[in-house]
């Protein structure tokens, strides 16, 4: 894949990496194959070397990376006969959040995801990937649609935030999200949750509750992002890096504090690089993940998961 | 410790000081009326020319809702610990130290059972003096311990919210407790046992989104805040002026989001006859 957008750390890789396409270009005149294939090692231990020491704050780049595939890339290199369905039949449809039901490895799956865009133009059709009210509420029609006729949901996380816009507030986005947390954590089917690139804070949790949370390798979930911690707790904007430090934000963090069940990996330089690749490898894991909380009675599983949130904390008794 | 001296700590500088020698004269943030201290204690600690409700905490709140003497505190001793080795510019563990010494408090709610007007309930309420009425892991497991108990004694449920939203010093796993709350909410709902959450100035973020707005009635106390996004945040975000009033109760009741708006000196009659109501 030709790489349009870079961040700062994967400089000298793609620096590299055109290097040798300049190469490959002369390699009609000259046979430079052994150089190609000296360059390529090269690059191999660059990457393992700059994406075995990221800092939090570099993941939490990685995670917004321009080029990374969002919810709609994940489905359709995922599943097929995937059918979408839109709105929350009370207000209008939010294309912040897409859904609808697919075919996942044989079975039917709803689907749910936050939608970014790619360019200026769908960023702004899909209001940069944060919900309003009714894509919160669209999002919970849909689970029910599921709950209905039996059918296990998967959530795709990747948003800012919900956004915070007049209208959002008039139409209740607190009680949007907090009414999905409160429908999600009783609702009747599996819910297998993926964060797949942003996870911030209520928004991203609005679609987040479920039987098994998964996260890919280089995604950050918190409370707040970076730069607005950073703005209210050190009154500045320059703390970011700081704040990404402090928040314990990484899907190794989120891992060893137990709010998500799995890392899913991702490939070579982050998920950008390979869609096709990124989406096998999370289709393994969701498929896995589901077939283990469908093999457990309805009952037990709907217990687990209240159990699951409920031991969530940590304080002294 | 007096309702003045804590709710001092956490206005923040916007709201006017005092500026009678004594201590015990406060000037109306609302009216800009100065008014004795005991006038606003035995006015429900609200302002007796403009209505304005003052900020109170949970003691003086327990003290007009609850039968003398019948609240029975429970989970006094939850303290918070620190997860993350969160630092901000004053390490997490200091700031709670800091805190529980300042204001008297162990964390931002406190909860137990007691009597409305010989009601049985099981009651909690937040402090907004405690970092800000912040929910981390202390008032999640609060909450989730209360609902706990009214599913245990069938006694219906009421919290008091003042909150800022979730306690960004233990990161993700404050925002869990959105889900914990609303998750335990949803098992109190199965049994059928009501829950009524009261909304006081400000009620915003994650309590808002979460156990705050899921009351099988939400009440709010006149003009409070109650929002997702704080009216700052909405602004710096569009950009745009907003509307006379927004976010506040009247906001919320007139865009569907709230039962009915009580004033604080009505609060325990209007609790018992709802309460009264849903036995019968
Ligand atoms: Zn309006
Ligand atoms: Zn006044």
């Amino acid at each position: 894949m030709a790489v349009q957008n870079y961040l700062e750390i994967e400089k000298p890789i793609i620096t590299l990496e055109n290097k040798i396409k300049e190469m490959r270009k002369m390699s009609d005149q000259l046979d430079i194959s052994h150089e190609i294939s000296k360059l390529e090692e090269r690059i191999n231990e660059l990457r393992k070397e700059i994406f075995s020491n990221l800092t939090p704050w570099q993941i939490v780049q990685l995670a917004r990376h321009p080029e990374r595939p969002y919810s709609l890339d994940y489905i359709y290199l995922m599943t097929e006969n995937f059918v979408e369905l839109h709105g929350d039949r009370h207000f209008g449809d939010d294309k912040a959040i897409v859904g609808g039901f697919a075919n996942l490895d044989g079975r039917t799956v709803m689907f749910i995801g936050q939608q970014k865009g790619r360019d200026t133009k769908s960023n702004i059709y899909r209001n940069f990937g944060m919900p309003n009210p009714e894509g919160y509420r669209k999002a919970l029609r849909l689970m029910k649609l599921a709950e209905k006729f039996n059918k296990p949901v998967i959530t795709l996380v990747d948003t800012p935030g919900a956004f915070p816009g007049i209208e959002a507030e008039e139409r209740g986005q607190a009680e949007a999200i907090a009414k999905n947390l409160y429908e999600m954590s009783s609702l009747q089917v599996p819910i297998i949750v993926a964060i797949i690139g942003e996870g911030a804070s209520g928004g991203a949790l609005g679609i987040g509750v479920g039987d098994k949370i998964l996260m890919l390798k280089y995604c950050w979930y918190s409370v707040i992002s970076p730069e607005s911690c950073s703005s209210i707790l050190w009154r500045s904007w320059d703390f970011k890096e700081q704040a990404a430090e402090s928040l314990k934000l990484t899907a190794k963090d989120m891992l060893d504090l137990k709010i998500i069940d799995r890392i899913v990996e991702e490939p070579e330089g982050g998920a950008h690089r390979d869609h096709e690749e990124a989406a096998k490898l999370l289709k393994k894991a969701l498929i896995e993940e589901l077939d283990s909380v469908s093999k457990i009675k309805k009952d037990k599983f709907l217990d687990n998961r209240i159990k699951k949130f409920g031991e969530m904390g940590f304080f002294k008794d | 410790m007096a309702w003045f001296k804590r709710s001092k700590e956490n206005i923040s500088t916007n709201e006017p000081k005092k500026d009678l020698s004594d201590g015990n004269w406060f000037k109306c943030p609302d009216c800009s009326e100065m008014i004795h201290k005991k006038t606003i204690e035995s006015n429900f600690y609200v302002c007796t020319h403009c209505g304005h409700h003052f900020r109170i905490g949970s003691e003086e709140y327990f003290k007009l809702l609850l039968d003398e003497n019948s609240f029975k505190e429970t989970d006094k001793k939850i303290r918070a610990v620190d997860p993350l080795d969160f630092e901000d510019t004053k390490p997490y563990k200091k700031r709670i130290e800091d805190t529980i010494n300042k204001t008297d408090l162990y964390d931002a709610i406190r909860t137990g059972t007691a009597k409305i007007n010989t009601i049985d309930v099981v009651i909690g309420c937040m402090d907004f003096a405690f970092i800000g009425g912040s929910m981390g892991s202390v008032v999640g497991e609060k909450i989730s311990r209360a609902i706990d108990k009214a599913i245990k004694t069938k006694y219906p449920l009421i919290l008091i919210s003042s909150s800022g939203g979730a306690r960004m010093m233990e990161g993700a796993i404050s925002l869990m407790q959105l889900a914990k709350t609303s998750s335990k909410l949803a098992k109190l709902n199965n049994e059928k046992i009501p829950y009524i959450s009261i909304l006081t100035n400000p009620t915003t973020g994650g309590s808002t989104a979460s156990f705050s707005m899921l009351g099988d009635l939400n009440i709010a106390e006149p003009k409070a805040l109650i929002a997702f996004a704080g009216p700052r945040v909405v602004k710096q975000a569009t950009g745009k002026d907003l509307p006379p009033g927004f976010q506040k109760s009247e906001f919320l009741l007139e865009h569907g989001f709230i039962d009915l708006i009580v004033n604080r000196k009505d609060m325990k009659d209007k609790l018992t006859q709802i309460l009264k109501l849903l036995q019968n």
